[in-house]
């Protein structure tokens, strides 16, 4: 059943990542269904996620820190590439970034 | 026959998002089983945390034995993201009557792939139809991510590493993609996720802790920004 180590480090992972979304449900209480705050709201969500992919694809930690820059930017534009040629298909942009950094890698 | 909306966010999440996302969190139950990890550790993370960056974070922090306070909080700074989502999400899914729990629930259920989708889809929905579509919809998401966890946990070490290595990749690319703007005329939008991803490593680079958290503030505040001045401009 796991170490009891692990076990608490989870259970304090799962309680401060609800406490952000349990934040977000407070503050929005106070927010209008639209207006120029919500949408600063959302142009921060949409920024910290762009950040957040661009890190996880140019900096990356774990299995992928093992990869080359070059590899992983050419898994990058496969995917681009044919997501845009095949009128936005998110499934064969992904097939194609994944299997051009497989290949490479 | 006319469909709940319940039901059609079920359908939205059959193709794409299910398959990616499946795929996704079978890169984590391998991970988590080279990590010498139980199984039931890994379903509990997806089940009571569900958001893939801080999960896969923990994992590999406590497997370099860093300090479970250090673990803690890149956690929760890399999670913060989710209080933005959720507030910018939840107004245009609330209407009256329906019982808070409901909200407190659909909270636990904001997550990239869910939100993206429903930021684009909930607002050409009546109100009514929103809150029930937006649970179909991460529900059947949060279903594949647990099955996903237990193939990967079963699955790892039979697997090539070049078939492990494309499941971790999987992940941003697929975020990548579906932050694509389909919508050219929204200019704030677009100037906060290109800002934001430049930003993003810079701001990184000179802060691994608060990085993303600045990159959020600034890149959106110019995004909001600069789509405010460019449609004033246009008139």
């Amino acid at each position: 059943v796991g170490e009891p180590e692990v076990w608490l480090l989870l259970i304090a992972a799962a309680v401060v990542t609800y406490a952000s979304r349990l934040l977000g449900v407070i503050f929005a209480g106070r927010l209008a269904a639209t207006g120029p705050l919500l949408d600063w709201v959302a142009c921060v969500a949409y920024a910290l996620l762009a950040g957040l992919v661009a890190r996880m694809l140019l900096i990356p930690i774990g299995p992928l820190a093992a990869t080359t820059m070059p590899e992983r930017l050419a898994g990058v534009a496969a995917a681009l590439l044919v997501f845009f040629l095949v009128r936005r298909n998110v499934l064969l942009g992904v097939l194609a970034g994944t299997a051009t950094l497989a290949l490479l890698a | 026959v006319k469909t709940s909306p319940f039901a059609r966010g079920i359908r939205e999440s059959i193709g794409a998002p299910i398959l990616v996302l499946g795929a996704s969190y079978v890169g984590f139950g391998s991970l988590v089983r080279s990590s010498e990890l139980p199984l039931v550790q890994g379903l509990f993370s997806t089940l009571s945390a569900w958001a893939l960056p801080g999960q896969v974070a923990v994992v590999e922090l406590w497997a370099v034995g860093a300090g479970w306070l250090a673990i803690a909080t890149a956690v929760w700074l890399t999670n913060l993201r989710l209080m933005p989502m959720v507030m910018a999400l939840l107004p245009g899914l609330r209407r009256p009557g329906v019982p808070r729990w409901r909200y407190w629930a659909a909270a636990h259920l904001i997550a990239v792939t869910s939100w993206v989708i429903a930021m684009r889809r909930t607002p050409q929905m009546p109100v009514e139809e929103r809150l029930p579509y937006f649970f179909g919809l991460a529900l059947a998401l949060w279903g594949a991510s647990l099955t996903g966890t237990a193939i990967g946990f079963f699955l790892a070490g039979t697997v090539p590493t070049e078939v492990s290595l494309g499941l971790v990749f999987l992940n941003p690319i697929y975020f990548l993609l579906i932050l694509m703007p389909g919508d050219l005329r929204d200019r704030q939008q677009i100037i906060a996720l290109t800002v934001g991803a430049v930003l993003g490593p810079l701001f990184h680079l000179a802060s691994r802790d608060w990085g993303l958290l600045l990159t959020g503030l600034v890149a959106g505040t110019i995004g909001w920004l600069g789509g405010r001045w460019l449609e004033a401009r246009r008139g």
